[in-house]
């Protein structure tokens, strides 16, 4: 009976499995594939022939490298910056003490369930007045802190003994060398998380660089592959090409950490 | 004192930011950047260097978007403030354009000109370009709509010639429909486009829009006269209710899924390079029937070039204008889009007289209205587009359905009553 | 603990950040709603009045508000409760016992949730084709007629649905794969022991004890789905029929396409409300359910 229960719950896995991946691994065969190829019935699950002529004309003719470049650049700077103030603002509302610090962390708590999509326009028009709009400050700016990144950190922080941070303020460090020399590197591992989720965002986020990018030199990947899907649409296999190049980054690095993606995602979900 | 060197980082950042987000041309020459929508704005960089050799101090940077993004980048660049020197507008896209005080009048410009007149445009189209008495936009490339049919369907249904008047029209597409019943006489993308709606209503003689444009007139007399007729080919079946199952439509030319269909010029290059050899032969186009007989109004359609208000390099933009507006190069931008030319002499070169397809374009755009004049006409354009298609799901009589419309435009409106009305 | 000066060091940048491109957009928007801001305003701010309620007045007595809010709604009462069921399926299963490469199993269902929206939405888009799309042809291996998935409006909802859980249930599995790690495995020794069969242990252990869980995870997803924007932008831009106008869609094209942008931002704050009242119902809901 275990045995045939096993081998049940074996076959349901791949197939669900199988069918999670099959749109993905559909996507890299018809980037492949001729032009024409992929629009006939029944559809073709491998390419006939192989071809990288797609890769080639996004990179030659349809300036898909900048698009990457766009993409890298917001990803990275954000969650530089990001990482930077999240844990401080994480650090000082785990370890200190000040009036109000409960209430204000609450409140910060409860603003999560403002949708971000209110503050597009007034922010839209604010940015514009700073004259930041069709820059990458634009969007770098509404990224630069993030509720969720305070409150892993808090979370993390807590859990650090006060009995450390003492020893150090006694051997005369300073408060801001405690945090650099101290804290940080205790919270590698929560900085490492909140790190990936910052990048897979900002790579992912779609509507506010749409806003705020005017000149198509400055799309980020998801506003340009938006863009190419509606221009092109008879193009499939361009469009599938422009996909992977979009999907690809964020796949490879989500393989080499997923570990601590994962992790972190339980740790953010078993709040109190 | 060491500074971290992350600390440094992160105050070169937005440096390097603001750097990477910023280009300028620094040779001594004028740059001017040229916003082009959709295909346009993939060939006419290819006329771009024979105007660099003759004005080599200036810099064009031409820019595609595409058409679906259009509206929502040009609106978004407005507000951002981060207009290009020159655009190219869809026409019934000025006034809004105008009202947002964004491009200048090019009268006196027009007037100093050598190759700008007038007269070398059909009035219909220049019209578009002209409010309160002042040009706004030269026009680039003209379209308007047509019927393309299929001249074998309508010869085997004993129909030798296509519709001349309305009445022609319904007799026709009833005998198709006898004779091909698993087919279709007529094809209307309700759930795609307004045009031909509206080109029905001009065409009864509807204003669309009353009192100063500023109440709907769509449940007028005129209008819904026309949605009648409109209503009769679904309801006689002789049109497909279901838009939707046609994904696409040389397809279902080809196939003879429907025999008439109204669309514009693009379809003449689409036609003949998609459709097979064998069909070459059968299809044709024709200028529109007017509900009593005769030619029937259409939309006068097309892109004007712009000049944008905050330009700061005007005389260079008004040379790009004029080299676009050139015969030579409005006729080898239409042997590279197949847009139809602007200028009425381009029409008499030979590769445009010998166009069999182009003649019925040419006869009607002697017959082309603007539709109205305000900033407000693309928002109600859609809500057309809504309602009429509701009326052939039968989801609303004609007259509700046209009720219903306008309640909608006199709400999209409000804003130009109280502003026109003394605020 | 030191003083001040430390603290405004620390939570300045983020406060500042928060404060002024989070909250002042918001007060600004509330403020913003009460206005006619629209496209003459944007020309000149005189241009702009007051008008009071008058924007939630119209929106409220607007067809298409209503329908962008019914679509809204099927897409988080469908979608939400199948993605969750999915979701914890997929956890139970992977969790179990007799299951090996759980890590395998666990990254391949996860993989979707990493992708970008806007590739994952081209792909699909071209799986729904109706003439050469993957879907139809499996489904006419079996038997079944082909359905214009994008075309049809009653069937474009449900394909966003489904493409909608297809990326998010990795997610939600994840965090039950949590949630079912911290049940103590002597629990269900114990039960096994007395006799119980697993699916009662599923019933009286597992169920109960995921409840924080689940509670978690349903107003996460609810707040999650009302938000829904880039699946309908991308595949349908709201069609058929606005079949599949959402209420953010909307509030864009309004905003951002028609620069009616008093009324956008009424609808902003018409979906924040909704969502507050979702939260709060079903909070008190699954109380009670946990009480009991």
């Amino acid at each position: 009976m275990k045995g045939l229960g096993t081998v049940f719950l074996y076959a349901i896995l791949t197939l669900v499995a199988l069918l999670t991946l099959a749109p993905l691994v559909w996507m890299v065969s018809a980037s492949l594939m001729p032009t024409g190829d992929a629009s006939a019935f029944p559809p073709p699950f491998l390419p006939a022939r192989i071809t990288f002529a797609h890769y080639t004309r996004l990179f030659t003719n349809l300036n898909l490298a900048r698009y990457l470049f766009n993409s890298a650049f917001l990803a990275v700077s954000v969650t530089a910056i990001s990482l930077f103030v999240n844990s401080m603002a994480g650090y000082a509302f785990a370890k200190y003490r000040f009036r109000g610090r409960d209430p204000l962390f609450k409140l910060l708590i409860a603003s999560m369930i403002i949708p971000s999509q209110v503050t597009m326009l007034p922010l839209f028009l604010m940015l514009n007045k700073m004259g930041v709009i069709n820059t990458y400050i634009g969007v770098i700016i509404p990224g630069m802190a993030s509720v969720f990144g305070i409150f892993l950190m808090r979370q993390f922080a807590l859990s650090i003994p006060d009995s450390l941070i003492e020893a150090a303020r006694i051997d005369g460090a300073g408060d801001f060398r405690i945090y650099r020399s101290l804290i940080l590197p205790l919270c590698k591992p929560i900085l490492v998380t909140l790190a990936i989720f910052t990048f897979m965002g900002t790579w992912n986020d779609f509507l506010w660089p749409l806003i705020v990018m005017t000149d198509d030199s400055m799309y980020t990947l998801p506003v340009a592959l938006a863009n190419l899907s509606l221009e092109h649409v008879q193009d499939t296999e361009l469009m599938m090409a422009g996909s992977v190049m979009t999907i690809a980054p964020v796949l490879i690095l989500f393989a080499a950490v997923q570990r601590h993606y994962i992790s972190g995602i339980m740790a953010g979900g078993l709040k109190e | 004192m060491n500074t971290s060197p992350v600390r440094t980082f992160f105050c070169a950042l937005p440096l390097l930011a603001a750097f990477a987000g910023c280009h300028g041309a620094g040779d001594g020459r004028t740059r001017i950047t040229f916003w082009a929508l959709g295909a346009e704005g993939e060939h006419v960089a290819k006329l771009i260097p024979g105007f660099s050799k003759r004005h080599p101090d200036i810099d064009v940077k031409v820019q595609i978007i595409p058409w679906n993004a259009a509206h929502e980048k040009l609106l978004t660049a407005f507000a951002g403030e981060s207009l290009p020197d020159m655009c190219q507008l869809g026409n019934t896209w000025i006034p809004e354009f105008r009202t947002l005080n964004t491009i200048d009048n090019l009268t006196p410009w027009v007037a100093a000109s050598h190759t700008v007149h007038e007269s070398s445009y059909f009035p219909g189209i220049w019209d578009t370009n002209v409010m309160d008495s002042l040009l706004y936009g030269v026009p680039w490339y003209v379209d308007t709509r047509v019927l393309f049919y299929r001249s074998d369907l309508l010869a085997a249904a004993g129909c030798a010639k296509p519709p001349a008047s309305w009445e022609e029209w319904f007799d026709i597409s009833a005998k198709i429909k006898a004779r091909y019943p698993g087919s279709y006489a007529n094809f209307f993308s309700t759930n795609n486009e307004w045009a031909p709606q509206v080109i029905l209503g001009l065409e009864k003689g509807s204003s669309l829009l009353k009192e100063n444009n500023t109440l709907g007139d769509f449940s007028g007399p005129e209008f819904t006269e026309a949605m009648r007729s409109f209503y009769t080919f679904f309801r006689n079946g002789w049109a497909p209710v279901k838009t939707a199952q046609i994904v696409s439509v040389y397809q279902a030319f080809a196939e003879g899924f429907f025999a008439m269909y109204i669309t514009g010029p693009w379809y003449i290059g689409e036609f003949m390079n998609r459709l097979p050899d064998s069909l070459q032969g059968d299809w044709m186009t024709a200028p529109l029937p007017g509900p009593g007989g005769g030619i029937g109004l259409s939309l006068a359609g097309g892109s004007s070039l712009v000049m944008l208000s905050r330009s700061r390099h005007k005389p260079a933009v008004w040379s790009l204008i004029e080299y676009l507006s050139e015969p030579e190069q409005q006729l080898e931008f239409y042997r590279l889009t197949g847009d139809l030319p602007a200028r009425v002499e381009t029409w008499r070169d030979s590769s445009l007289a010998h166009n069999r397809y182009a003649g019925a374009f040419f006869r009607q755009l002697n017959h082309v209205r603007a539709t109205p004049k305000v900033p407000e006409w693309e928002q109600i354009a859609q809500k057309v587009r809504e309602y009429t298609e509701l009326i052939t799901m039968d989801q609303y009589t004609v007259e509700d359905g046209l009720r219903a419309l306008d309640r909608e435009v006199n709400v999209i409106l409000e804003k130009r009553r109280w502003l026109l009305h003394g605020r | 603990m030191a003083g001040n000066r430390a603290v405004i060091l620390f939570l300045g940048p983020a406060l500042v950040a928060i404060g002024v491109f989070f909250f002042l957009p918001v007060l600004a928007a509330f403020a913003l709603s009460f206005t006619d801001f629209d496209i003459y305003a944007l020309g000149s701010f005189a241009f702009a009045r007051f008008v009071g309620f008058k924007n939630y007045a119209q929106l409220l007595s607007d067809p298409l508000f209503w329908k962008a809010f019914r679509n809204t709604l099927e897409f988080l009462l469908i979608g939400g409760p199948l993605s969750i069921a999915v979701s914890l399926g997929a956890a139970l299963m992977i969790q179990s016992k007799l299951v090996r490469w759980k890590g395998f199993f666990r990254t391949a269902f996860f993989t979707p949730v990493v992708t970008t929206l806007v590739a994952v939405a081209v792909i699909w888009r071209f799986i729904y084709h109706p003439r050469f799309g993957l879907l139809n042809y499996l489904l006419s291996l079996v038997g079944i007629g082909g359905v214009d998935w994008l075309g049809d409006q009653h069937w474009a909802m449900p394909a966003i649905i489904l493409m909608a859980v297809w990326k998010n249930f990795g997610y939600n599995m994840v965090i039950f794969i949590a949630g079912l790690q911290n049940i103590p495995a002597e629990l269900y020794e114990a039960a096994s022991i007395d006799g119980a069969g697993r699916l009662q242990q599923l019933r009286t252990i597992t169920v109960p004890l995921l409840a924080p869980t689940t509670v978690y995870i349903s107003i996460l997803t609810m707040i999650g789905y009302f938000q829904l924007f880039s699946e309908p932008y991308v595949m349908t831009q709201g069609g058929p029929l606005n079949s599949t106008l959402s209420i953010v869609l909307l509030m864009y094209q309004q905003g951002f396409r028609w620069w009616n942008m008093g009324y956008s931002a009424a609808l902003a704050f018409v979906l924040f409300a909704f969502i507050l009242v979702g939260s709060v119902i079903q909070s008190r809901i699954q109380k009670r359910w946990e009480a009991s």
